[in-house]
């Protein structure tokens, strides 16, 4: 703990927390953060707590708690300082585990971002880092598969498959090697968790893809991390060095039978590398097309061999499962959503941020109550939920919960769990024409409906927005509409529909003007 | 000097096949070479492209492939910094559109496109993760949030020096 130990050796100086995540640094973190320290203070550089309309947020510890100060300019350092900031006085937002927007969650995956000091594994250790891993490696491998199945974890990064029921196929698949591959390639708009995670608690997701490994029998694994994040690939190299140093990843993982060993990997800017079979590819050194399926990746994935593919947000709620039982985890949320999820508040939104909670929670009470409704202060018109593939939803539909069915039925998906607000000056057919455009840009070109499609979708909006044929077109649309969905090899094709058809269906007379 | 050009040709097939070589025991060491010659010599030329797929023992049109695909992989030397806007959906919830409109009035091009000086490459990129904190940019892999025209000229100011 290089705070610590800091701490112990410079006695009396008062220790105070600097988020370093990417998104403080980019509204001055870092100039923040020496300020301090020429103040006096020892400093320790944490992730975000995720209140992101407060950073950069400044925690200062005291006997009560860490009190916070937000949002703190560099030039208002010296001022907070001369108030009494090192000594939790002057004007602060209080102790900030007891603000509202941290007491309405339940954090389980991210309850150690933004508290601990992301590069220290010895931070990790003593903030119950370690515990799943160790409990899943007294455990068989088929005992491991079966608490994740127990635990009722879907797979965060959109489309809910059941986590440990793909394990399964893959501790049951006979092979010379396996592999364990995280999709860290977040390119949806409105979705940061993945982000956050590894820049603020790396070593949760290192522990569990080991965990992973060890229940299906790998000895290899890989994060394909895109290229947009260079803090979190750097975050995440050094945190395995510091891993493997420690024992914690290589031979005989913590005096065990288990041998794994971990990998970056960059991804180089296409959007559709988040597909998993198109990250396959990639991985494998080559253009990111989609594959079809079968054969699925359990059982033919990487090079071939039986291969796990999850999300950053599912291997990392892996260890919090075995460490407090399938059964604690499986109590939370709703239906077959168990467990919580990581919502992310984006775009234009007062208090933009990260919320972990139970499934369950409505979208009004995530972007009235918790966001604090749009930036603008104009009324909320429209929101995006998961991703430039979900659903355009009006303010009629904020009494949804937060629940895969309920999205579903709806016509919606929750995907990743991100969530965009638009104010009412939104034009919703330019957005339907946006969603075609970027399927058009970022489309692999292996399948027709998604390759032509696309850029057809983009025209036959171009003719409704300038009146020609109006209702034709609309008809075409619709037409085209349903041969992507029903047409396309994967997602990208699949999906792209979504937003187009629920902007049609909810904001149409946007699209008659 | 006549033989300037060739020495030049010949010391950067060498340093591709250094770097190619170093990395042809990874998995998949296509795209990793890739990105460390783009790092270490700014873009991928036509001409490197038959000394990775020789070491690689890939066909040119393989590796030729995988450069035109990704969008990270230059084919020309890019300017002296580089500026990405965001213009996904979040960003543009809070005018990205128009902070990449005032950018390229501002730099004189477009999109994917060098400054004439060859100060500054401007480029959209679909979402940086700083979507609660838009309209977001990136300038040469520094994140930069709630950036507002003013603020771009300011970023502008500071690469252009």
């Amino acid at each position: 703990m290089r705070g610590m130990e800091a701490g112990g050796v410079s006695a009396g100086k008062r220790r105070v927390y600097v988020p370093r995540d990417s998104a403080a640094r980019s509204v001055g973190a870092d100039a923040v953060a020496e300020r301090i320290a020429a103040a006096g203070a020892e400093v320790v550089r944490t992730g975000s707590r995720g209140m992101l309309w407060l950073e950069p947020l400044v925690e200062v510890e005291t006997p009560a708690g860490r009190v916070g100060y937000g949002p703190v300019a560099p030039e208002d350092v010296d001022g907070l300082v001369a108030a009494g900031l090192l000594d939790g006085q002057g004007e602060s937002i209080g102790v900030v585990e007891d603000l509202p927007w941290m007491r309405r969650q339940q954090r389980v995956t991210f309850t150690r971002v933004g508290i601990v000091d992301p590069r220290s594994p010895e931070d990790y250790e003593a903030h119950g880092g370690l515990a799943g891993l160790r409990t899943a490696l007294r455990m068989s491998p088929a005992d491991v598969v079966e608490e994740v199945v127990t635990s009722g974890l879907r797979g965060r990064g959109g489309a809910g498959f059941p986590t440990g029921i793909k394990w399964r196929t893959v501790l049951g698949a006979d092979a010379d090697i396996k592999f364990v591959c995280c999709n860290a390639d977040e390119g949806d708009s409105g979705t940061f968790a993945d982000r956050m995670l590894i820049e603020g608690d790396p070593f949760t997701l290192i522990e569990g893809m080991t965990i992973a490994a060890h229940a299906v029998g790998a000895s290899e694994g890989y994060v394909y991390l895109r290229s947009e994040y260079p803090d979190a690939v750097e975050t995440l190299t050094e945190a395995i060095e510091a891993a493997r140093a420690r024992g914690w990843l290589g031979e005989r993982i913590l005096g065990s039978d288990l041998t794994f060993d971990l990998h970056v990997r960059v991804g180089a800017g296409a959007y559709i590398c988040g597909e998993e079979t198109s990250m396959l590819e990639s991985l494998e050194g080559k253009r990111g097309q989609v594959r079809a399926k079968p054969p699925i990746p359990a059982l033919e994935g990487l090079f071939g061999r039986p291969t796990v593919v999850n999300n950053v947000l599912s291997l990392a709620s892996v260890p919090a499962i075995l460490a407090d039982g399938a059964e604690a985890y499986a109590a939370l949320g709703v239906g077959r959503s168990r467990g919580t999820s990581v919502f992310q508040l984006g775009g234009n939104i007062a208090r933009g941020g990260i919320v972990e909670t139970a499934f369950g929670i409505t979208l009004g009470e995530l972007v009235d109550d918790l966001g604090g409704g749009t930036a603008s202060g104009r009324p909320a018109r429209a929101v995006q939920v998961g991703g430039p593939l979900g659903a355009y939803l009006p303010v009629e539909k904020f009494d949804l919960p937060m629940d895969y069915e309920a999205f579903a039925a709806a016509g919606a998906m929750l995907g990743h769990g991100g969530i965009v607000v638009f104010d009412d000056t939104v034009d919703m057919a330019a957005m339907a024409r946006f969603a075609f455009s970027f399927c058009a840009e970022e489309s692999c070109g292996k399948c027709t409906p998604c390759r032509v499609g696309a850029v057809r979708g983009v025209e036959t909006i171009d003719r409704i927005r300038t009146g020609q044929e109006r209702e034709k077109n609309l008809v075409l649309l619709e037409d085209l509409c349903e041969l992507m969905t029903d047409g396309s090899l994967c997602a990208m094709g699949g999906l792209t529909p979504m937003p187009v058809r629920s902007a049609v269906r909810h904001f149409g007379e946007d699209f008659a003007k | 000097m006549t033989t300037d050009v060739t020495d030049l040709a010949a010391v950067r097939v060498q340093r591709i096949r250094e770097i190619a070589t170093a990395r042809r025991d990874l998995r998949g060491p296509l795209i990793p070479i890739l990105h460390a010659v783009q790092e270490d010599l700014g873009h991928i030329d036509q001409a490197d492209v038959p000394v990775i797929a020789e070491v690689l023992n890939l066909s040119a049109a393989e590796v030729h492939g995988v450069v035109t695909f990704y969008r990270d992989f230059r084919r020309a030397p890019g300017g002296r910094a580089t500026m990405r806007i965001c213009q996904a959906e979040a960003c543009q919830a809070v005018g990205a559109e128009a902070l990449g409109a005032h950018a390229r009035r501002r730099l004189g091009v477009e999109f994917g496109e060098t400054t004439s000086d060859g100060a500054v490459t401007l480029d959209e990129v679909f979402c940086l993760g700083n979507c609660a904190l838009g309209p977001a940019v990136q300038v040469d892999g520094r994140l930069h949030g709630r950036v507002s025209p003013a603020r771009l000229d300011a970023l502008l100011g500071e690469v252009a020096r």
